[in-house]
């Protein structure tokens, strides 16, 4: 191995953030479990995260200790279960860099996030009184890709439907990066709003914005990010992303189901007008009509998902305790490594990009002709847990002429073993169709 | 797990040496033909099954599809089941077949209605596959039924 002397002064390879790998596998019980009489090798983080401890500790406390509804109460509990789900609010917030607390939407999931904005502007477009920048009618354009999540597809889809909207798309490159050759013609002053995967959940690649950023703020849209797979995963800044709504989930980044976040601009945030109706989201309500709390209120109706919320932020002190800087690098090294080792695979074909630049530990990729569901069942047999099938983007895999792909991710808790195990499995898998 | 319960090498060779794929025109011009396509939408399996009968007999089962090697053997499996049998005892095949994936693998198969069938017991035991399996039997099902023929149990599943 050649090495190259860096000049003192200038950043060294050891000065790169990082952290014990092992100390913090045993954080998460899960993972001393046993699958099929082999060692859990879990490679589908993109799917769902494992939950540490220190997670699962506070979503039983709360529980146990401090359960009461939020927003309602004088008494004790309610006060102590108000603080924790506000406070939870104030750490999502501080994780992201949002300027704002009030910023933050709790919903269930990022696809209910997107939704939410979806039906503001599905809401707006009914009344001539709206803002608008969320007012949608024939001849207005939606602009999303050919790399997205059905859940950032189906609802402009739908939206698109109800307004007379017309939808758009950039196209995918044959090496899996967004194709912004048409951005001009693609986003023009018919364009109302550009929603984008920040980092492709099937291909890692993670998008470079600043580009497209800059076009959607010379034709005055609104631009929304969906953030589930990079938010986990690096130091994300609202502010420095300059998007206009971001979404993601918790259970991709060590917290549990059923809460996920909408970010947006206060200001965007307080011009929108509610999706859900109900408890909490009001101002006064008569039986004649109803005026609406200010944002997050407004878009929170309903009791919410109270303990969630608060384990949610013990998972974001958790991942900042680790340092997502130091995860991000993690993953890269785990990413370079695996690219490498997949490549000594007789007959792998890797779908997106196959340098560990400008994108994410995530691989998805074909065995030969070996079908993803045969792969997948063979390397579960040897206890590797890896996803297979079209991972919720269709459109995706048709643009590489596969109905389905296997894909292996990785996280903080991730190491390169895990991925001699994938390499090993696969070998055997070669065996047993061969 | 055992893998080897799961992928006998029945299944592996129906899967590298499909019998009588390809869909096919009736020999017969008076015979009614009908086919059906199914897919399974959580991993993008799909098959086409084509049932050209007279109304009593089954003259040709024919299929096209792409999908993981459980769902093409089983659909390969099914030509060799089922062609050239009359509707009723093909009905009974597939009843054997159905009941057999429903039985979380505590079903015993009889070898002389099922045949190569009977690889699939241990498909059974896996509840993510049975889907696969039953994909090309089910298309039958709808298939015969545009053909004019039968109508058999539901899938418990």
């Amino acid at each position: 191995m050649t090495s190259i002397a860096i000049p003192a002064g200038m950043p060294q390879y050891g000065d790169v953030p990082r952290f014990d790998v092992a100390r913090v596998r045993a954080d998460f019980p899960i993972l001393d479990r046993e699958v099929n009489g082999h060692p859990l090798v879990y490679l589908d983080s993109a799917n769902t995260s494992h939950k540490p401890r220190q997670v699962l500790d506070v979503l039983h406390e709360h529980y146990a200790r401090h359960n009461a509804n939020v927003s309602r109460s004088v008494h004790t509990l309610g006060t102590e279960a108000t603080e924790a789900y506000e406070g939870a609010r104030a750490k999502i917030a501080g994780f992201v860099n949002a300027p704002s607390v009030d910023e933050v939407v709790f919903t269930k999931n990022s696809t209910e996030a997107i939704n939410v904005v979806a039906y503001a502007f599905s809401n707006a477009s009914l009344r001539a009184d709206a803002d608008p920048r969320f007012r949608l009618g024939p001849g207005d354009e939606i602009v999303i890709s050919e790399m997205e999540h059905h859940s950032n597809i189906v609802p402009w889809q739908l939206l698109a439907e109800r307004t007379g909207a017309t939808l758009r798309w950039f196209p995918v490159t044959e090496q899996g990066r967004l194709d912004e050759s048409g951005l001009d013609d693609l986003v023009t002053e018919r364009t109302k709003i550009v929603s984008l995967v920040h980092v492709s959940n099937i291909l890692g690649t993670v998008n470079a914005t600043s580009r497209i950023t800059e076009r959607v703020r010379q034709v005055g849209a609104l631009l929304l990010l969906d953030c589930s797979q990079s938010v986990p995963h690096m130091p994300i800044d609202v502010v420095d992303l300059d998007a206009d709504f971001i979404v993601f989930t918790g259970h991709k980044m060590c917290g549990p189901t059923g809460i996920g976040v909408l970010w947006g601009r206060g200001e965007l945030l307080a011009a929108m007008p509610p999706v859900l109706g109900g408890g909490s989201m009001i101002e006064t309500v008569t039986m004649a009509r109803t005026t609406f709390a200010a944002p997050p209120a407004r878009f929170e109706a309903g009791t919410p998902p109270i303990a969630e919320a608060v384990a949610l932020g013990a998972a974001v002190d958790y991942l900042s305790g680790v340092g997502m800087p130091a995860i991000q690098w993690h993953e890269k090294e785990l990413t370079a490594y695996a690219l490498d080792a997949l490549a000594t695979v007789p007959g792998l074909r890797i779908f997106g990009p196959t340098v560990p630049v400008g994108r994410g530990g995530t691989i998805s990729f074909a065995l030969g002709d070996v079908h993803p569901h045969d792969v997948g069942q063979v390397l579960d047999s040897l206890g590797v847990q890896v996803r297979v099938g079209h991972h919720c983007a269709k459109p995706v895999c048709a643009r590489f002429g596969v109905p389905a792909m296997t894909r292996a991710s990785f996280y903080l808790y991730t190491t390169t073993e895990e991925i001699d195990a994938l390499v090993a499995g696969l070998e055997r898998t070669r065996k047993v169709f061969d | 797990m055992q893998l080897e319960s799961l992928y006998q090498e029945i299944i592996l060779d129906h899967y590298k040496h499909p019998h009588g794929r390809g869909l096919r025109a009736a020999e017969d011009p008076a015979d009614q033909v009908a086919e059906a396509h199914h897919v399974n939408p959580t991993c993008g399996d799909e098959v086409t099954v084509r049932v050209a009968t007279d109304g009593a007999v089954l003259h040709d089962v024919s299929y096209d599809g792409m999908g993981c090697s459980i769902s093409q053997a089983s659909a390969s499996v099914l030509h060799e089941l089922l062609r050239g049998r009359d509707a009723g005892a093909a009905f009974a095949v597939h009843e054997a077949f159905v009941e057999l994936m429903s039985g979380r693998g505590q079903v015993t198969p009889d070898e002389d209605v099922l045949g190569d069938g009977v690889a699939f017991a241990g498909v059974a035991r896996y509840p993510a596959r049975v889907k696969c399996a039953l994909l090309p039997w089910m298309a039958f099902k709808d298939a015969a039924a545009r053909a004019g023929v039968g109508v058999s149990p539901e899938v418990k599943a």
